[in-house]
């Protein structure tokens, strides 16, 4: 048989790197732009940008099903803003969890013009992607990004509907402490802007209330094989094992701690609050713990009656779909408010929002957070993820 | 160090390692063959994963023994991948056979997309898991686990790359396979039907990814359609370091790439006193193949079989 033959390797070796970077994939195309003319119909155009393909696919279809949801519905309200009709449009588009494709996508909708951008669905995508928007006077409305950082840059443009990291990172780690009375913890985060900063949060917590942490490691938001890093902590012997991460990572590394024998408690944040989380962790599944900013959806003013019309039109919700929902809902109001579809125009009226959405009621801080965000507290108990308690969020909880 | 960390984290490469060698015989039986790198052999495992699964998952409340059910839902997956192996070699490959190198190499990755996505139309975007049918107990030696799951990976891994060896150097077909690496018009004068048997080096291989698939996803309970493109790269950098082309360098280089794997994550941290951790895995491996590669340009064992052949 052959062996290799020279050029053939550092060929192929980049084929393999164009191949991680591959092309991007466009779910809809973009509607014609409308000249607003008086008494015409004008399109609103609002981008949605998500992970559709690559292993966060499902969280990120929910995402955009739920925008689509929301923009039917105004647009069977017949709205009139400004003296003309309006027609909202949503521009779906992928940026595959990957921070430089994110650019990208951000530089396309700002070059079509959006009137308005909900997401990214990732932190590692919003972040980047912010300036852009920022630069270009566009305002943002993420559902689910919770890095702190994002609303610390001082944009103006950059709007949250979730409590973020330090709000969730402080309340997993006075749970871990002082409810589960964990004192030694280890720590596994996936290195994404998500991850990390969670995990990091999570760490100042538990050292804040006097626990030890024993050992941080790390992994990636591709990886399947956990073993080696669980054998090293089963070495450290932990009371409590920190993840983090999302449900495709979690759920195979729920599994394989059990199998190893480690036996600690095994804690994760929103990213391991999903359906999904218990149907990869299989038997393995009983008795985890996670967190989810804001309330359980049975818990929600509107969660009901929001959950029979998504299920009923799209299946079950996976994460954030509730949230996405209300961002598009917050951005039609402040459009209303300002009664203009000018991003220039309308932006200061999303800073004045004092919205009753599906999630709660919603007011942002002057950084753009959402002020009191409720963080909650999930067991897996006979295979569902079944409601604890919620710290923070007086408004959300009326 | 504590022995028994020490024994699992082996036991975790060993497996891992298996894993990767088991797809990495199919790149390399390929690139031995024809001198490609078949960059859509990651996505065959992963099309031979779901199918094995579906079928596995509408069998699992049947009653029937859990490996009778995984045999089931092999047998399922393996004629699916074959034709899959096929198809790619006859619409991707053999109009190709006489362009450039890039040409056949850019293809690979045409068809590696096209399946990632035909994938996701067909079983969404949504993760499978296996259910809960095969013994899950594990066996101790000294303090370390290994699940029956686990030793039957590495068995069946060895197994299948002596099967290969026995089939390339003792059998008619093998020795046409060997003419046909060696020289195909040459080959092609002396009466084998090239063709015939690149077609057939391709449904071997895709045989053999049916059964990685159902490895891969039996031990970690999971297939998704995006699967394939992290194990792809993995095994063909397992084939390179143990030498692209030979069918026990695949073995070697899988079961090198997991054990550097598991035991740089298990001590890189401590070693270094926490200045490098475990998210320095990857860059450990393949810092390893570079060296491999420079001081051995064809990998570990890769020369050696060249000079015979």
């Amino acid at each position: 048989m052959h062996f290799a033959r020279p050029g053939s390797i550092p060929l192929a070796v980049a084929a393999a790197v164009a191949l991680a970077a591959c092309a991007e994939k466009k779910e809809e195309a973009p509607a014609q732009p409308a000249a607003p003319a008086a008494n015409a119909e004008v399109t609103v155009r609002l981008g949605h940008v998500a992970p559709l393909t690559g292993p966060q696919a499902h969280i990120g279809k929910d995402s955009e099903n739920a925008a689509r949801m929301a923009v039917d519905e105004l647009n069977a309200r017949k709205l009139e803003i400004g003296g003309a009709k309006v027609k909202f449009a949503l521009l779906a588009e992928d940026d595959q969890a990957d921070p430089k494709q994110g650019t990208t996508i951000a530089q396309k909708l700002v070059d079509e013009k959006v009137n308005g951008v909900i997401g990214h669905l990732n932190s590692g995508t919003t972040l980047p992607a912010s300036r852009i928007y920022s630069d270009a006077g566009i305002p943002q409305i993420s559902g689910s990004t919770t890095n702190p950082k994002y609303t610390q840059q001082g944009f103006a443009t950059t709007f949250r509907l979730i409590a973020n990291d330090v709000q969730q990172g402080q309340a997993l780690g006075l749970f871990a402490r002082q409810t589960l009375n964990a004192r030694t913890v280890a720590i596994i985060d996936d290195r994404t802007a998500y991850g990390q900063g969670l995990a990091d949060e999570f760490e100042k917590a538990v050292l804040a209330g006097g626990g030890q942490v024993v050992t941080r490691e790390f992994t990636t938001d591709k990886a399947t094989d956990f073993a080696a890093i669980l054998t090293k902590i089963k070495s450290k012997r932990p009371d409590l094992v920190f993840f983090g991460g999302l449900d495709a990572q979690g759920g195979p590394m729920a599994k394989q701690l059990k199998s190893l024998g480690l036996k600690a408690v095994f804690l994760s944040g929103d990213g391991g609050c999903t359906p999904e989380m218990i149907n990869l962790a299989g038997a393995a599944a009983e008795g985890l713990y996670c967190s989810l900013p804001g309330v359980p959806l049975e818990r929600m003013p509107g969660g009901k009656a929001f959950g029979d019309k998504f299920s009923a039109k799209y299946g079950q919700i996976q994460l954030h779909a509730p949230y996405v929902y209300d961002a598009v809902m917050v951005m039609a109001d402040a459009m209303q408010r300002a009664n203009s579809v000018e991003p220039a125009k309308y932006l200061p009226e999303i800073g004045k929002t004092d919205y009753q959405g599906v999630t709660g009621r919603i007011v942002f801080d002057a950084k753009g957070d959402l002020k009191d965000g409720a963080i909650s507290l999930y067991q897996v108990r006979e295979g569902k993820w079944e409601y604890l308690q919620s710290v923070g969020g007086e408004t959300a909880q009326q | 160090m504590a022995m028994d960390t020490f024994l699992q984290q082996i036991i975790n490469g060993l497996v891992l390692g298996s894993i990767y060698a088991l797809v990495a015989l199919g790149y390399t039986m390929v690139y031995g063959i024809m001198g490609l790198i078949n960059f859509a052999h990651g996505e065959v495992v992963m099309i031979g994963a779901l199918v094995a699964l579906t079928v596995i998952n509408l069998l699992a409340g049947s009653g029937l023994p859990g490996i009778v059910i995984a045999l089931i839902g092999l047998i399922a997956a393996a004629p699916v991948c074959m034709a899959t192996g096929f198809a790619i070699e006859r619409i991707a490959y053999r109009p190709l056979r006489r362009a450039p190198r890039l040409a056949p190499l850019i293809t690979a990755i045409g068809v590696s997309i096209v399946l990632q996505n035909l994938a996701m139309l067909i079983w969404g975007r949504r993760y499978h898991s296996f259910p809960p049918i095969l013994p899950s107990t594990g066996y101790e030696i000294f303090g370390a686990t290994i699940s029956g799951l686990q030793i039957a990976i590495v068995v069946i891994a060895a197994l299948m790359m002596a099967g290969l060896s026995l089939l390339v150097q003792r059998t008619r077909l093998g020795r046409a396979m060997r003419a046909t690496a060696e020289n195909p018009q040459i080959a092609q004068l002396m009466g084998v039907d090239i063709n015939r048997i690149i077609s057939l080096t391709f449904v071997i291989g895709s045989a053999l990814a049916a059964v990685a698939g159902l490895m891969v996803s039996a031990n970690y309970s999971i297939a998704h359609y995006y699967m394939g493109f992290i194990l792809g790269l993995k095994a063909f950098t397992a084939a390179v370091l143990g030498g692209i082309g030979n069918l026990a360098g695949a073995m070697l280089g899988g079961i090198l790439l997991g054990l550097i794997e598991a035991l740089g994550a298990g001590y890189i941290g401590d070693l270094t006193g926490g200045f490098l951790g475990s998210h320095y895995q990857d860059v450990f491996a393949f810092f390893v193949l570079i060296l491999v590669l420079v001081f051995r340009p064809s990998g570990l064992v890769g020369e050696k079989v060249a000079e015979r052949a």
